[in-house]
């Protein structure tokens, strides 16, 4: 059984149809990279996996383990192990980072069934974590992103991602915004979250992502579907040729 | 006097206070400033939305009525306040209880008061016929309507004075207990007069007992600041969900006094707390703070009069509001700067969060200013939670009502902060969440 499967997705939003029958199969230990142009649809496909609202999903299922993740809330998604990594992480002023992680696990553990952690296992856990990602103490104590830079936001999410251990990871366009010192440390988070069990969906517009984060298949998104899948080989020619040849195949 | 047309219901409280007149304590000059106060009450009746300042806060529609004045509490009364009491209880205070408007000794911490510390129940103090101390807590405006009530009708209180110099670590808890299981009015008048340099805290909490239903509390306080003293207050709204409370804070400040205040109100029907507040020496300091957390058809009201009077004075006010389903939360702050009080420093923010569409905030500043070198302003924002800070919140795992918790903590929190102590501060955030667990 796949871990990940998207099958037909058709989603609207306001009258509008973006997703037109897309399907994804995604398995444990696979790294898949989804490209494609601005305005093709990644977004969308992100957000639905993750439940945002907004979204009017028409046609189509989303499995998770062949469980139905379109009756699931946001928060059960998350307890099950999707993890979506925010193209803009938002700011949370007046919550602490430290209380908003250490709410946010015992949620999950709760929902899955399992003891809450203690605040001391917590802190130790969160500091370890931190510390691999390169992470001042003292942006725990802060306001969720306040005042964080662009960079600091997305380790911030590795960090979470690192923290709760999810099945599957979308990464919504992590690179956006980050210098390549930045960048290079996003990646060495992810990769170091790489295992035989957990699968990674990296959704970019640029190729630059995947010289870091090796994907082992790359599909390319084009006008709601997948018009291409391949090896990772595809990333670059996509590079060298544009997306301009796919715009007639969607 | 004019013949003024009574309704029915005003009609019954005038038979209710000339039955209640012997049981008030104070004679001589008291008696006459009571009847005095209940005149100019009965002129005006009950405050409606025609009054500018009860515009939306209508107590003829609210209220409808002032019920008569609760019987002394008994053993049974008195033993259903002690369970609330000890529900609410706060570390390391001095506690001084008012049963159904009566001052309750048993109840009571009156151990050996700290030196320059002195507690006396108001009815003992008008008996005694102590004069200056009496005219200091009938110090009323009776051209507000429920002020002039509560100086008709007060049955009891309690007179704290602190001697100068003296400085209090401990704080004074004024807690007022509602016990009685018929409908009742309780009338409580309080002085706290703080000499020059002085310090202290003072707690003031309002409860029901089991059982205790539809009471109205109508309570007045009278603060003297002395020169160079500070006084913070923290003050918690918890009354019975169907309960009326009318409440008023007359405050003044010497030279270079120090203010915090801080009042929570989540429980209650209908509430109208009326905070003014004078800076009567030059160089004092305000900070008067506020978070109302309110559901159902609960409607609550502040309504501060900020009065700078003398030059060099500063005044900050942060508050917050959290309304749910159809409740009604109302802040009306009015800021006066008189032509001598050049170099004041006053700021208001007020920010309403409404969680749902039948929800209703009114925020009312006023700036009136007649000086013309002074730092003045104001805002005020009403908005619902940021749905994708909910988004986001969610999809790290938190189940819809712990990240609205979360976010509400957040919202209220920059008002809770003032307070100065942490004990104090964990006592206020302990109720608001008491709040947010009754609503998850």
């Amino acid at each position: 059984m796949s871990l990940l499967e998207v099958k037909d997705l058709q989603v609207r939003v306001e009258e509008r149809e973006i997703l037109h029958g897309l399907s994804l199969n995604v398995n444990p230990g696979e790294v898949h990279a989804i490209m494609g142009p601005n305005g093709s649809g990644k977004s969308t496909l992100s957000h639905v996996i993750a439940g945002k609202p907004g979204y009017e999903v028409t046609g189509g299922q989303i499995l998770f383990r062949g469980e139905d993740l379109l009756e699931m809330d946001p928060n059960e998604r998350a307890a099950k192990g999707v993890f979506l990594a925010f193209q803009y992480p938002v700011e949370i002023p007046g919550v602490t980072t430290w209380n908003f992680l250490h709410a946010a696990l015992n949620a999950q553990r709760k929902a899955r069934g399992e003891d809450e952690i203690s605040s001391p296992a917590f802190l130790k856990k969160v500091r370890e974590v931190a510390k691999s990602l390169n992470i001042p103490q003292d942006m725990l104590k802060r306001g969720v992103n306040v005042g964080f830079s662009g960079g600091e936001k997305k380790r911030n999410e590795i960090l979470q991602m690192a923290l709760f251990e999810p099945a599957v990871c979308i990464l919504d366009e992590m690179d956006s915004g980050l210098d390549i010192d930045a960048l290079r440390i996003a990646a060495d988070g992810v990769n170091a979250l790489r295992s035989p069990e957990r699968a990674m969906v990296v959704i970019t517009h640029y190729q630059r992502l995947l010289n870091y984060i090796v994907p082992d298949v790359v599909h390319v998104m084009s006008k709601g579907r997948v018009v291409k899948s391949g090896g990772k080989e595809l990333a670059l020619e996509l590079e060298e040729s544009g997306y301009a040849q796919f715009e007639d195949a969607a | 006097m004019n013949v003024v047309a009574k309704t029915e219901t005003g009609r019954a409280l005038g038979d209710a206070f000339a039955a209640a007149r012997d049981r008030l304590p104070g004679k001589g000059k008291i008696a006459e400033q009571r009847r005095e106060a209940f005149e100019a009450y009965e002129r005006l009746g009950l405050p409606h939305r025609r009054i500018e300042d009860w515009k939306y806060t209508d107590l003829r529609a609210l209220m409808r009525e002032v019920l008569p004045l609760a019987p002394a509490p008994d053993a049974a009364a008195l033993g259903r306040a002690a369970d609330a009491v000890k529900l609410r209880a706060i570390d390391g205070v001095r506690r001084l209880v008012l049963v159904d408007g009566a001052f309750a000794p048993e109840l009571s911490d009156l151990g050996t008061p700290e030196e320059g510390l002195s507690i006396r129940p108001l009815r003992e103090v008008l008996d005694a016929g102590d004069g200056a101390l009496s005219a200091q807590a009938f110090a009323s405006d009776i051209s507000n309507p429920m002020i002039a009530l509560n100086g008709a009708m007060a049955t009891d209180g309690v007179v704290i004075e602190i001697a100068n110099g003296a400085v209090l670590a401990q704080p004074l808890h004024i807690v007022h207990v509602a016990s009685g299981t018929a409908p009742a009015s309780t009338f409580t008048r309080s002085l706290l007069r703080l000499g020059r340099d002085t310090g202290v805290t003072l707690v003031e909490s309002y409860l029901a007992g089991e059982g205790a239903k539809a009471y109205q509390t109508h309570d007045g306080l009278v603060v003297a600041i002395g020169d160079n003293a500070r006084l913070d207050h923290v003050r918690l709204v918890e009354d019975a969900v169907d309960a009326f409370n009318i409440s008023s804070a007359t405050v003044s400040l010497g030279a270079h006094a120090h203010f915090n205040t801080f009042s929570l109100t989540s429980g209650g029907h209908v509430s109208r707390y009326q905070l003014t507040i004078t800076c009567a020496g030059e160089g004092s300091k305000v900070e008067t703070n506020g978070v109302n957390l309110i559901n159902g058809k609960q409607h609550a009201d502040t309504t501060l009069f900020m009065d700078h009077a003398v030059p060099h004075c500063a005044s900050r006010e942060i508050f917050r509001a959290v309304v749910d389903d159809r409740a009604h939360s109302v802040f009306q702050g009015r800021i006066i700067v008189r032509p001598d009080a050049q170099k004041t420093d006053a700021k208001m923010m007020t920010r309403a969060l409404l969680l749902s569409d039948d929800a209703e905030a009114d925020n009312k500043p006023e700036l009136e200013i007649f000086a013309d070198d002074v730092t003045c302003g104001h805002g005020a924002t009403t908005g619902a939670l940021d749905q994708s800070l909910l988004f986001y919140m969610r999809a790290r795992g938190l189940p819809e009502k712990e990240a609205q918790a979360l976010l509400i903590q957040a919202f209220v929190g920059e008002a809770i902060e003032t307070i100065a102590s942490d004990a104090l501060r964990e006592v206020a955030i302990a109720a608001a969440q008491r709040w947010l667990q009754a609503r998850a």
